[in-house]
């Protein structure tokens, strides 16, 4: 009777997973080939026949390819130093190498903007320094996007290298080293091996990233073209249907680079689980080497922190005063006032907060209810249900952003549309469904965590449902509810990608208020509300991670 | 007069019966072990009491009601898991003061409750303890004092020592059975540790396949195994195919590799293959004779007053003989007779002779 009941709402929350994650894609496989008369390939055969779709699709794939390999290059061998080397300052480094990640996409690209463009910082002194005529540099095309996807991007290989090395157990590399091989042969046929997959995860998300990459592609991309930024002016242009094909293109290759990609389970892996003591780091003795190594470090953490040092500088400077000096000759408070006091201004930043806010309440009930109905009682279609909060992970943003604009501009209850483009609700639900990923990864893992027998334990002790899940469930469940939430916040939070193509007047959110203020070459409160996304991004990932070890 | 009583519970997951027409009855207070090797049924049993499993057929009743369709909420069947399952954002006195909690007690009565459930298992003043501060044994104790502190009707162990070192597992055994004695609460536990189960129960059911095997005082066990899977499991022994020829002079004659044994405690068995069931104690080794079974020493382990020859046969079995420590060595060959003082331990099974 009650599994019954229990049943009945995993289909409907399968139903409505449905409708919200892959009905809206559907619709766009059938606008992109359905015409006036019905069927059609009249809009494939248009993408196939010009060059640039062909172009932007194969800028899209490269880009990715290139930015795996630099971000893999730059963050495993850090990730060694770091693990392996101990020299001065290596604490406080190892943490400010993770810095790139509390940048939201679009703020690490005008911090570059400001530092690396023609009349960035680092440029002018450079022209300055040598007497040259103009910039020395343009910060535009494909190099100016790898740029900031190798610093942005390095990170995830940083990261997983590290959680590698940490779970890696001594006793196997001394194993090795007794059984003869040196410290190559046992990196290569110890080490490595064991970090396949942490580097297989990396070089995933780095791909799926790099291909949904839109800031970046948008405002340094000048004529070089990647599919997301095509989308969008295809959109723009009005070529409503080949933007749809455009959409499924690039969702294509993205379900194949994951299907391709997808490596063996890290449960496979007997690195996972520690059981042993993770090798002792090698302290570095000689003089000569520390102060090279601490120079290095030192000077990485330079040029990582440039770009925010060069935002908190850039937000001080007042409308219109900085021209053509390499430093702004004024500062001012003016910009973080005018955020707090002008209500058009500061609109922007109520706006995201309550966006990101509802849509992270939302993402973390959905993901709280999955874990009840999947991993607590075992519904039937539970695999599908894991599926379908995966699945706009795999997706690039800009594709739901179109897929959402198709499927919610019509009035039609009796197929599940309704108009929600051009109201309040149609941010939250994108913000949403792109934060379902994490979300419910992060809390699902939580569910797992948890041992039934402590629900089972409360029973016997004659606790029902309600009381089980409010006194044992969610206080055990803290740290992974405040890592899904953190994490959900602050993506919604910075959102640039699906935000442009959603957005009305009334919920533009900080991100497009950047772009516009960059418009109007009102760099100084561009740069404040750049501030601002970055630190509430850091406070609440901080938040996040400190809940999160502590609980 | 039957306080509990399990009848006709079957229980079957994905085409597999875990449990099979099994009927069980246990008086007030007294302390029943489960035994058996894993995946015979006795952990689901235990599961199918705490309500957590309902069984496909049969009832579970306690002092006359019907609860096998009872919620494991309402049932008042109180239970030690195996990992115990402390709530590790509670604290101790958090942990015990929840089933308490749901039955209302509040205020002070709470606090004395709870203060007396600790003093129970010896950990008075332990309220404000974390969980993760807490020793393995301590943890163990605060489960039981959690378990027992709502008064429950039954008391369920799940393997309430395998979490243990084993060090300390002796030590634990008494106080559990010392406690639960005192408490005088009917206990129904689950263990594959034969020690465990004779220690702990009044009385031991095993259970193989799902299905009771035989159930009985430790001693009847031992003395009487109904079949060789409870002459196994119970007790060390070893084991040897032979042929029961009949009275003979001193007991039932029997042929183990032609030769002849007169077994003087052994129970009537019809003539024919038989498969021979002996406890280490019952044989005794002697210097080669002929026409004796005899076979060479493999190995000796030392285990205090005695030591355990491992013999093979001429014929190939492999039969285990208790002796004086430094009697014989490896690789030596003797002879093996039935010891004079074998009381119950040698027990014979027919078997047909395809099998055997």
């Amino acid at each position: 009777m009650r599994n019954r009941r229990v049943e009945l709402v995993g289909g409907l929350f399968l139903l409505l997973l449905l409708w919200l994650i892959v009905y809206p894609l559907l619709l766009v496989l059938i606008e992109g080939f359905s015409g006036p008369n019905g069927w059609t390939v009249d809009f494939v055969r248009l993408f196939l026949e010009q060059p640039n779709e062909f172009r932007a699709l194969w800028g899209s794939l490269w880009i990715s390819v290139v930015s795996v390999l630099l971000a893999g290059l730059i963050g495993i061998p850090l990730a060694f130093l770091f693990a392996r080397y101990d020299f001065p300052g290596r604490g406080v480094l190892g943490w400010l190498v993770a810095l790139p990640a509390v940048l939201p996409p679009l703020v690490g690209v005008i911090a570059f903007l400001f530092l690396y463009g023609e009349s960035g910082f680092v440029s002018l002194i450079i022209q300055r320094l040598f007497g040259l005529a103009e910039a020395p540099w343009t910060l535009q095309g494909a190099g100016a996007i790898l740029l900031v996807h190798a610093y942005s991007m390095y990170v995830y290989f940083y990261l997983f290298t590290r959680a590698g090395l940490a779970s890696l157990d001594a006793s196997v590399l001394e194993a090795a080293a007794s059984l003869g091989a040196g410290r190559w042969r046992t990196l290569r046929r110890v080490v490595l091996p064991l970090l396949y997959p942490g580097l297989g995860g990396a070089a995933l998300l780095t791909f799926m990233t790099s291909l949904a990459s839109f800031s970046a592609p948008y405002i340094f991309g000048g004529g070089f073209r990647v599919m997301t930024t095509q989308i969008v002016a295809t959109r723009l242009n009005g070529d409503n249907e080949l933007a749809m094909i455009e959409t499924v293109s690039l969702t294509l290759v993205a379900l194949i680079a994951l299907w391709m990609l997808r490596g063996p389970r890290a449960r496979d892996n007997a690195a996972g689980g520690r059981k042993g003591t993770a090798p002792v780091r090698v302290r570095v003795r000689r003089r000569g080497v520390r102060l090279a190594l601490g120079l290095v470090g030192w000077s990485l953490a330079v040029v990582l922190l440039l770009p925010h040092l060069t935002l908190l500088l850039v937000s001080f400077v007042p409308v219109g005063t900085w021209t053509t000096e390499p430093l702004p000759p004024a500062y001012t408070w003016r910009n973080y006032l005018t955020l707090l006091e002008d209500p058009v201004r500061a609109r922007p930043l109520f706006n995201s907060l309550w966006l990101a806010a509802a849509s992270t309440v939302a993402a973390v009930g959905l993901a709280l209810a999955a874990g009840l109905l999947t991993v607590r009682r075992r519904v039937r279609g539970r695999g599908l249900i894991e599926g379908l909060l995966a699945l706009p992970w795999a997706v690039p943003g800009t594709v739901f952003a179109i897929a959402l604009a198709t499927a919610f501009s019509v009035q039609s209850p009796l197929t599940g549309r309704f108009v929600l483009v051009g109201t309040l609700w149609i941010l939250p639900l994108a913000y949403l469904i792109r934060n379902l990923p994490i979300t419910s990864r992060a809390i699902l893992a939580g569910f797992r965590g948890l041992d039934p027998s402590l629900d089972e334990a409360a029973a016997t002790l004659g606790a029902g449902r309600w009381r089980t899940l409010r006194r044992v469930t969610l206080p055990l469940l803290r740290p992974a509810l405040l890592a899904g939430a953190s994490l959900a916040f602050v993506t919604a939070f910075g959102d640039f990608v699906t935000s442009i193509m959603l957005y009305t007047y009334d919920t533009r959110p900080i991100s497009l208020e950047i772009l516009s203020s960059l418009r109007q070459s009102d760099v100084g409160v561009a740069a404040a509300y750049g501030v601002v996304l970055m630190a509430v991004s850091a406070a609440v990932f901080a938040l996040g991670a400190d809940q999160g070890s502590s609980g | 007069m039957t306080f509990l009583r399990l009848e006709n519970l079957t229980k079957r997951f994905d085409g597999t019966t875990a449990v099979d027409r099994l009927s069980l009855t246990i008086e007030r207070g007294e302390m029943l072990a489960l035994l058996g090797p894993s995946g015979s049924g006795k952990t689901t049993t235990l599961r199918l009491l705490a309500g957590f499993e309902t069984p496909d057929q049969g009832r579970v009743i306690v002092e006359g009601e019907d609860v096998t369709r009872v919620e494991p909420v309402a049932r008042r069947f109180g239970m030690v898991f195996q990992h115990y399952a402390l709530f590790p954002h509670l604290d101790v006195g958090e942990n015990l003061a929840f089933g308490l909690e749901s039955l209302g007690v509040g205020g002070e009565e709470l606090q004395r409750r709870v203060a007396r459930a600790l003093a129970l298992v010896d950990l008075a003043g332990f309220e404000r303890r974390r969980i993760g501060q807490l020793s393995g044994g301590q943890q163990q104790r605060v489960a039981l004092a959690r378990a027992l502190a709502p008064e429950p009707r039954v008391l369920l162990l799940d393997e309430p020592l395998s979490n243990l070192d084993p060090s300390l597992r002796e030590r634990t055994r008494r106080e559990i059975r010392d406690l639960i004695r005192r408490v005088g609460i009917t206990t129904v536990l689950v263990t594959h540790e034969q020690d465990e189960a004779f220690d702990l129960g009044d009385r031991v059911a095993v259970l193989r396949n799902g299905r009771l095997e035989q159930v009985g005082t430790p001693e009847d066990l031992y003395a009487a195994p109904v079949n060789e899977f409870v002459a196994e499991f119970v007790g060390r022994s070893s084991s040897i195919g032979v042929v029961v020829l009949g009275p003979g002079d001193r007991g039932l004659r029997i042929s183990a590799e032609g030769a002849e044994w007169d077994l003087t405690d052994t129970a009537e068995t019809p003539p024919g293959t038989a498969l021979m069931v002996v406890r280490p104690e019952a044989l005794r080794l002697m210097a080669p004779v002929p026409g004796a079974l005899s076979g060479t020493v493999t190995q000796r382990r030392f285990i205090g007053a005695s030591s355990l020859f491992t013999i093979v046969t001429d014929g190939g079995a492999t039969l285990e003989v208790t002796g004086p420590p430094r009697s014989v060595s490896a690789g030596e060959r003797v002879s093996i007779m039935p010891s004079r003082r074998a009381g119950g331990g040698i027990h014979l099974f027919s078997r047909p002779a395809s099998d055997a």
